[in-house]
């Protein structure tokens, strides 16, 4: 149960290994979270994270195997994950992404199917068995992470771009489906974040990193913003960019 | 017999609305939680709710408890109203019977005027029977009359296991894991208490101010034995010298004696109906640092320095905040937390390092209510303790408040005390166990009338009172 301050006692991490994921359940183990359920592809990566977190303070951070690019499995590995906090869930996480290449992914139907799989289908699936879950529970909230990728799909990274764009929308109905049943859900728009998925990249204007993104989650627990824009400058500059007209975004650089 | 309740008729939730729930929040306003609300019409429909849960369960008289304790959610809350009925006082030994539904304020005013007030009163007549047993109510009176549960011959408790008849004699261990068990052993159905024999409902105050902590506790440490009633109100924003400076104010019921003839007339009145109310939560912030310090100066200034056997109506001895309904709209939209601790005698240290600690974070936090408790009672989650209590009332907002509230949570329990489980809205969980040193022994009495760990609030799903069973006996 979250305290009377909305700082979380349990978490899912959809994306175990996820940097953003962690600097965010890192933020949490230090003040009152003490169950951590990761669920993720890299069981390595999770069990190096599960021993960090419970250096950190956790008592708990059962590993879920996930796969998101089985869409089957999607409910099934929420309600795994359930399971393994053994009791009530605060808050859920959904931080599986694929950046994908876009020059190689975007000729290649199959990649073309990963990633969107990966970045959209799966996530949404989840959601959908997260928030019956939540709502039988009578309260928590669910953040999930989308991209300013998603906002306006640009030419450069379309694959990925268009499968944010999916995902943002399908949360922002979800959101809005929750209304009314103390289950809160809020999407997270991070630019660019200098992150693993992003390693060798050229950073974007506004860039940002992991831990930037994780404060702006934690302050996220104690708002009632839908959405959430990191850097919050975003927000204004994207108020613009959505509406330039597409000669002009065509030949905005990046 | 009425029949059991349905899902359907209790209004299954929707696909993800709140279909048919309610949202419940404590008096402090700060958590609200979704969940199917049944107000039974009586005992044979209470214990067909409890006695086929599907979910978990718990009982909320008036919802005064400032904190998580009277909701649960996504299950059932129980609530106690029609639990009413308040019988004739036995003449010879005050002992009245009453439902657990019924409030000190309606108790008060059926018995008052036949010279019977209640054996212990917080600082509201807003609270159940029910209530007062489950969180072991404590008053002004403590040092002298301990809490509640003292004062209960014996009560009728509904439980998942069927309805019992549970006295000190019968069966202590369920007797004093109700006591302050916040409903966590059963919904008290109907109790037998003892009434305390008045003369008039008019208090014999005598109030002295002090500019300083010390002066306040030396007073409380030498004199509150010559008194029934005795409490301080202590400002925890003054720093340096005037730290803790404090109002303390000391009382007897008036006998009819020391009523002048112009109040003969009024010598057995009930207590008026509140005022004032407040219609709707008011803007963030209008209780501030800036407001509140103001309102504790204009408190303190307005004190006497030495006043004594002034004659006061007995509600605004006791029950000063009953004048306005829905006080604590005035907190705003975030709601408040009230938080006390108690610590033993010898602590007395501990409570002013809270108070110092309070000030130096510069958290606005409204008089605080410190007082003298007298041995504590069997009860395992039963709150008071020989010693000093402390009560704050802090807006929440302040980016400092929870760090701070955490440390004195640190504090408290290295010092061997404990925090007041009716109030909590946000103790680490795992400071429960050393404040609580008897959680496993109120854990086993529990399981004997729940073994199915079906009786669960917000508080004990966030402080993880009774997981240990409810996780053991999953593993079976």
């Amino acid at each position: 149960m979250n305290d009377a301050f909305g700082k979380p006692q349990s978490l899912i991490l959809l994306g175990g290994t996820s940097d953003i994921a962690l600097a965010f359940a890192e933020r949490l183990v230090a003040d009152r979270c003490r169950t951590v359920v990761l669920a993720g592809r890299d069981r390595t990566g999770m069990e190096a994270a599960a021993r960090h977190l419970l250096a950190d303070g956790a008592t708990s951070v059962p590993i879920v195997d996930a796969d998101a690019t089985d869409v089957a499995s999607a409910a099934q590995v929420v309600d795994d994950a359930f399971k393994a906090a053994e009791g009530d869930v605060d808050v859920l996480v959904v931080a599986v992404g694929l950046l994908g290449h876009q020059s190689a992914d975007e000729r290649d139907p199959g990649r073309v199917a990963e990633v969107t799989t990966v970045n959209y289908t799966w996530p949404a699936a989840t959601l959908a068995r997260a928030a019956e879950r939540f709502a039988e529970q009578g309260h928590g909230r669910i953040l999930v992470l989308s991209s300013v990728a998603g906002v306006r799909v640009r030419r450069a990274n379309y694959v990925y771009g268009a499968s944010k764009a999916g995902l943002d929308g399908y949360a922002l109905g979800l959101s809005e489906a929750l209304r009314g049943s103390g289950v809160a859900l809020q999407v997270i728009r991070p630019g660019f974040v200098h992150s693993k998925m992003t390693e060798g990249l050229d950073a974007a204007p506004f860039a940002t990193t992991p831990d930037v993104v994780a404060d702006a989650m934690v302050g996220a627990l104690t708002s009632n913003a839908q959405v959430v824009w990191v850097p919050g400058a975003l927000r204004f500059v994207f108020g613009v960019l959505r509406n330039v007209p597409q000669a002009a975004w065509r030949r905005l650089p990046g | 017999m009425a029949e059991p309740l349905a899902p359907e008729e209790t209004g299954a939730p929707g696909p993800f609305g709140s279909g048919g729930r309610t949202l419940l929040a404590g008096w402090g306003r700060t958590s609200p939680s979704y969940a199917t609300v049944v107000e039974p019409d009586g005992v044979d429909a209470l214990e067909a709710a409890l006695g086929a849960p599907t979910t978990n369960v718990i009982a909320r008289g008036l919802g005064r408890s400032y904190g998580d304790a009277a909701q649960c959610a996504g299950g059932l809350v129980i609530e106690t109203a029609a639990l009413a009925g308040i019988s004739d006082v036995e003449a010879e030994t005050g002992l009245v019977t009453v439902g657990g539904g019924v409030s000190l304020d309606d108790l008060i005013a059926s018995t008052l005027p036949h010279g019977w007030f209640v054996p212990v009163t917080p600082g509201t007549r807003q609270v159940s029977i029910g209530g007062a047993l489950a969180a072991d109510i404590h008053g002004k009176n403590h040092h002298r009359d301990s809490s509640f549960a003292t004062h209960v011959r014996r009560f009728s408790l509904a439980t998942p296991t069927g309805t019992v008849e549970v006295s000190p004699a019968s069966d202590p261990e369920l007797f004093w894991a109700t006591a302050g068990g916040m409903g966590l052993t059963g919904v008290v159905t109907e109790a037998t208490l003892s009434l305390l024999p008045v003369e008039t409902s008019w208090m014999s105050v005598d109030t002295e101010r002090f500019d300083d902590l010390d002066g306040v506790m030396a007073a409380m440490e030498s004199g509150d034995d010559g008194y029934r009633y005795s409490v301080a109100w202590v400002d925890c924003m003054t720093r340096g010298a005037r730290l803790g400076r404090g109002v303390l104010t000391r009382g007897e019921h008036a006998t009819a004696k020391e009523l002048p003839a112009a109040k003969a007339g009024s010598a057995l009145t009930a207590p008026g109906s509140p005022r004032l109310k407040i219609p709707r939560p008011a803007p963030p912030g209008l209780l501030n640092r800036a407001s509140i310090a103001a309102f504790n100066e204009a408190w303190f200034r307005r004190a006497p320095r030495h006043r004594m056997g002034e004659l006061h109506p007995l509600a605004s001895f006791f029950h000063p905040l009953d004048g306005v309904s829905d006080w604590n709209l005035l907190y705003g939209p975030r709601g408040f937390v009230q938080y006390q601790f108690a610590v033993a005698a010898s602590e007395s240290e501990t409570v002013r390092r809270a108070i110092e600690a309070l000030s130096a974070a510069r958290v606005p936090s409204f008089l605080a209510v410190l007082k003298r408790f007298g041995p504590g009672d069997p009860g395992p989650l039963s709150f008071p303790m020989a010693g000093w209590t402390l009560a704050l009332d802090l807006p929440v907002g302040p980016s400092a408040l929870p760090g701070v509230l955490d440390h004195l949570d640190e504090m408290v329990a290295a010092a061997g005390g404990r925090v007041y489980l009716a109030k909590d809205a946000r103790l680490r969980p795992e400071l429960l166990g050393a404040m609580y040193p008897r959680l496993g022994e109120f854990e086993a009495t529990a399981a004997r009338v729940d073994p199915d760990g079906v009786l669960a609030s917000d508080l004990s799903r966030r402080l993880g009172i009774g997981a240990a069973t409810n996780h053991a006996k999953e593993h079976v």
